[in-house]
């Protein structure tokens, strides 16, 4: 994904005027400021200055200039931390230049000193006609709150991944296995984040009944098969271990962009329901490992996640909606614990124990909880 | 219903519509065209007509096949009300254990069924809501008339009483008269068909109007009940207007020739309505409402139609094409019992044989598609409603089970009993206030 949006700043940059780009870097590495309209953003390990904080929208160029002493990052987010963009590893004593298209609104400028953290905030404008409303805050926060905890699910599922990815290099087919579910609990909680970047879910989790007509099978689902259906690990599963590491590091990379609103939180708690209704409960989606339960389980966490976040907001319009959310996540939290398994890798049983009545009970329960979800995206777009 | 002015009832409300009330079914129609329009104006004009009696619909009224059946009356209406052709049968299972909660459910049923019944959407409709989220209304019967949808209430003994737990502090008021059914002979009941704490019975004209009912009751019902089974029906088995034709089962004999009739009160009153005087001190809620039992008959079709006529004819007890009894000509002479085999369906089933007894057929055919063997998976859904379950369908079926030839080829594999409550009677009333109170 650098490699793609480097290539689109440069093609604009080309587009526009070669002279300008040129005239920028030959000031830029002097005594900084950017060229004629730039915003200067001068970083240092303790503070981030803006030569301005209102602008025109429109295509908006930050000239940054690191004095401090870490390598530092600098973001321009959305409401909502939504990365409108972003520069990388910018060494101390160095500058760079940051492009982009930026709408009316109100954004905020991040440096990060040492590539760590939320970073030093400024918050800035951007005029003209077409500016957004103005949103409740707590909803403001609530949907930057959510972005973070996806970051963090992204962040946290590589390493995960990576175990699973290096057992089936070694074609250890049993630490394969145990490995498996538990790479997946990240992806599960944030799934409908997740599919919003709809090249990536088809490249991790596709199921064999999934795949369009020519389309190669990689991703989670070809490797499932292979270590429960097959028993065995081919040279071909080892380079999709490799290719599934690679495409979910596209997806942490590119996470923190995806346009989170707080409808669309509230909707994809919904839709992770929806997940576990119409795939988990009936055993579809894990059909070789019998692993339903860890999806399950996870697909309920990220949405609990996604509630918990918008409760301050539901729970002043719609009390009645808050009040019987809890008691349903409870309901579901005590339903899966009946299933937990002490003595399994992933702490669930396998769902190919779990009968009929079982299912049926789950089924109920999801229902349950579901339906009183599908109306937490009106309960926070009424909010005034 | 044309008015003075030359508007309709339906332009009227189209009109109101636009004052923020939720568009009805009908509403939507006016505003559909003059061809629609027009088929909703007869309807209402019916069913203004129909509801100037007060109580529930009489049987004998001829109602359109567009027209709303009035839900409010002393009776619930679905059960001595003229048949419709279709049906959604739903068994739930009651999943929370809160009183209250089960209260404000079934307030809120009687509210959504009240206004489906009527032809209006639930809530505040299938459109024109917020676009962020779900409208309250499914909207599969959007510009559909109300083919006089009637919704049935009933509940379970296991509402009263289950696993020896008095769930809903209302143990001490189950009727003696809801019992669990005897096993019958032959009964080969599957659990996941049977039984329920709660039921509603959907019947219409139009099937999509019956499910949507039932999918909307369901959906409003999750978290504090779940369906346990459900069954659709098609071609009414029984009839409650005796002077239309008699309906076909699925054997393709004529079956409720001898049925109830919704206009015979003084039978009714004997047969099918609890009264005050059955319903003293715990079961007092329960006067002018009757209990029903529902029945999951599947059919032998394959082998039933490799049987010769003859025996066919025998089995029943009248004849295939007019429906006559044996040695009768036409279809209500009286039939000579004595002339059918002993074991013969009519000849069992008949009140002669039975004291008298009569119960009010209301049954459905169905078919399921095949079984996976490649046999159809049909059937009678066989729903009766009587005053006493155990001085009607108890006796009845014992002695059908023990002796009745035709059950060669059918099988009874699912089974359910309720009580049904009176009806509600006015917009402040729910169903099963009196028990609650």
């Amino acid at each position: 994904m650098r490699a793609l949006r480097s290539s689109a700043v440069a093609a604009l940059a080309a587009a526009t005027a070669v002279t300008a780009v040129a005239g920028c870097a030959a000031k830029n590495d002097g005594k900084g400021g950017g060229g004629k309209g730039a915003i200067e953003v001068t970083a240092t390990d303790s503070s981030c200055e803006l030569s301005a904080k209102e602008f025109p929208a429109g295509h908006v160029r930050f000239a940054v200039q690191n004095k401090g002493s870490k390598v530092t990052e600098v973001y321009v987010y959305a409401p909502g931390d939504r990365i409108v963009t972003e520069r990388e590893n910018i060494g101390p004593g160095t500058s760079a230049e940051i492009t982009a298209e930026i709408k009316a609104g109100s954004y905020e400028v991040a440096c990060k000193p040492g590539m760590k953290g939320k970073g030093i905030r400024q918050k800035v404008t951007a005029g003209g006609k077409g500016a957004t409303a103005k949103r409740d805050p707590k909803l403001d926060a609530a949907v930057a709150a959510y972005r973070t905890y996806v970051q963090e699910q992204a962040d946290q599922t590589l390493p995960a991944a990576q175990k699973f990815a290096d057992a089936v290099k070694s074609g250890d087919v049993e630490a394969a296995k145990k490995a498996y579910a538990l790479s997946r609990v990240g992806w599960e909680r944030t799934e409908p984040v997740a599919e919003s970047f709809g090249d990536i879910d088809p490249k991790v989790d596709v199921r064999a009944d999934g795949l369009e007509k020519g389309q190669k099978w990689t991703g989670w689902h070809k490797l499932e098969k292979s270590l429960w259906e097959e028993k065995k690990i081919s040279g071909d599963d080892k380079k999709l271990a490799d290719r599934l590491i690679t495409d979910l590091k596209d997806w942490q990379k590119r996470v923190g962009k995806a346009e989170i609103t707080p409808t669309s939180m509230a909707n994809g708690a919904k839709e992770l329901l929806d997940e576990v209704a119409t795939g988990k409960v009936t055993g579809e989606e894990e059909r070789y490992s019998h692993t339903d339960l860890v999806d399950f389980q996870a697909n309920v966490e990220g949405a609990e996640t996604a509630y918990e976040l918008l409760k301050p907001v539901v729970a002043k319009n719609e009390p009645a909606l808050a009040k019987e959310l809890d008691k349903q996540f409870k309901a579901i939290d005590s339903l899966l614990d009946d299933h937990r398994d002490s003595k399994s890798a992933d702490g669930f049983a396998s769902y190919d124990t779990v009968g009929k009545d079982e299912r049926k009970e789950l089924s109920d329960g999801v229902n349950a909880l579901a339906e009183p979800l599908s109306k937490l995206a009106a309960a926070v777009a009424t909010t005034k | 219903m044309t008015q003075d002015d030359g508007t309709t009832t339906e332009d009227t409300k189209a009109a109101q519509t636009a004052d923020g009330h939720a568009p009805s079914r009908r509403s939507l129609l006016g505003w559909g065209g003059a061809g629609l329009a027009l088929g909703a104006v007869a309807a209402g004009g019916t069913a203004a007509a129909l509801r100037t009696g007060g109580d529930a619909q009489p049987a004998g009224a001829d109602a359109t096949s567009r027209s709303a059946v009035p839900f409010h009356g002393r009776h619930q209406a679905g059960i001595a009300t003229a048949v419709q052709d279709r049906l959604h049968f739903a068994s739930f299972d009651v999943t929370t254990d809160d009183r209250a909660e089960l209260i404000a459910l079934l307030k809120e049923w009687t509210k959504a069924a009240a206004r489906m019944t009527a032809g209006d959407a639930v809530g505040d409709g299938a459109v024109g809501g917020l676009a962020e989220a779900p409208p309250d209304d499914t909207g599969e019967a959007l510009g559909l008339p109300p083919s006089r949808l009637t919704l049935t209430f009933g509940i379970g003994p296991t509402l009263f009483e289950k696993d020896g737990k008095d769930r809903f502090g209302i143990k001490a008021r189950r009727p003696d008269a809801l019992i669990d059914l005897p096993q019958f002979p032959g009964d080969n009941l599957d659990k996941t068909r049977s039984g329920g704490d709660l039921c509603v019975q959907a019947c219409a004209d139009d099937p999509q109007v019956a499910v949507h009912a039932i999918r909307n009751l369901a959906r409003i019902g999750f978290g504090k009940v779940a369906i346990r089974w459900s069954q659709l029906g098609f071609g009414k088995t029984s009839s409650t207007t005796p002077d239309a034709q008699t309906p076909r089962n699925m054997f393709g004999f004529k079956d409720g020739t001898h049925n109830l009739a919704g206009t015979d009160t003084a039978a009714l009153d004997k047969h099918v309505w609890v009264t005050d005087g059955d319903a003293k001190d715990k079961a007092g809620w329960m006067a002018g409402g009757s209990y029903l039992v529902a029945r999951r008959i599947r059919m032998h079709i394959e082998t039933w139609d490799r049987t010769s006529l003859q025996e066919q004819e025998d089995i029943f007890g009248r004849n295939k094409g007019e429906g006559a009894p044996v040695g009768k000509k036409h279809e209500r002479d009286t039939p000579h019992l004595k002339s059918m085999l002993p074991t013969a369906h009519v000849r069992l089933a008949h009140p002669d044989s039975n004291g008298g007894v009569r119960i009010l057929r209301r049954g459905y055919s169905f078919t399921d598609g095949t079984d996976g063997l490649g046999r159809l998976d049909a059937g009678l859904f066989f729903l009766a409603y009587q005053r006493d379950v155990r001085q009607g369908f108890v006796p009845l079926q014992k002695r059908l089970a023990a002796d009745d030839a035709l059950n060669e080829y059918i099988q009874h594999v699912g089974s359910a009993v309720f009580a049904v409550p009176p009806g509600v009677r006015n917009a402040d009333d729910w169903w099963g206030r009196e028990l609650f109170a």
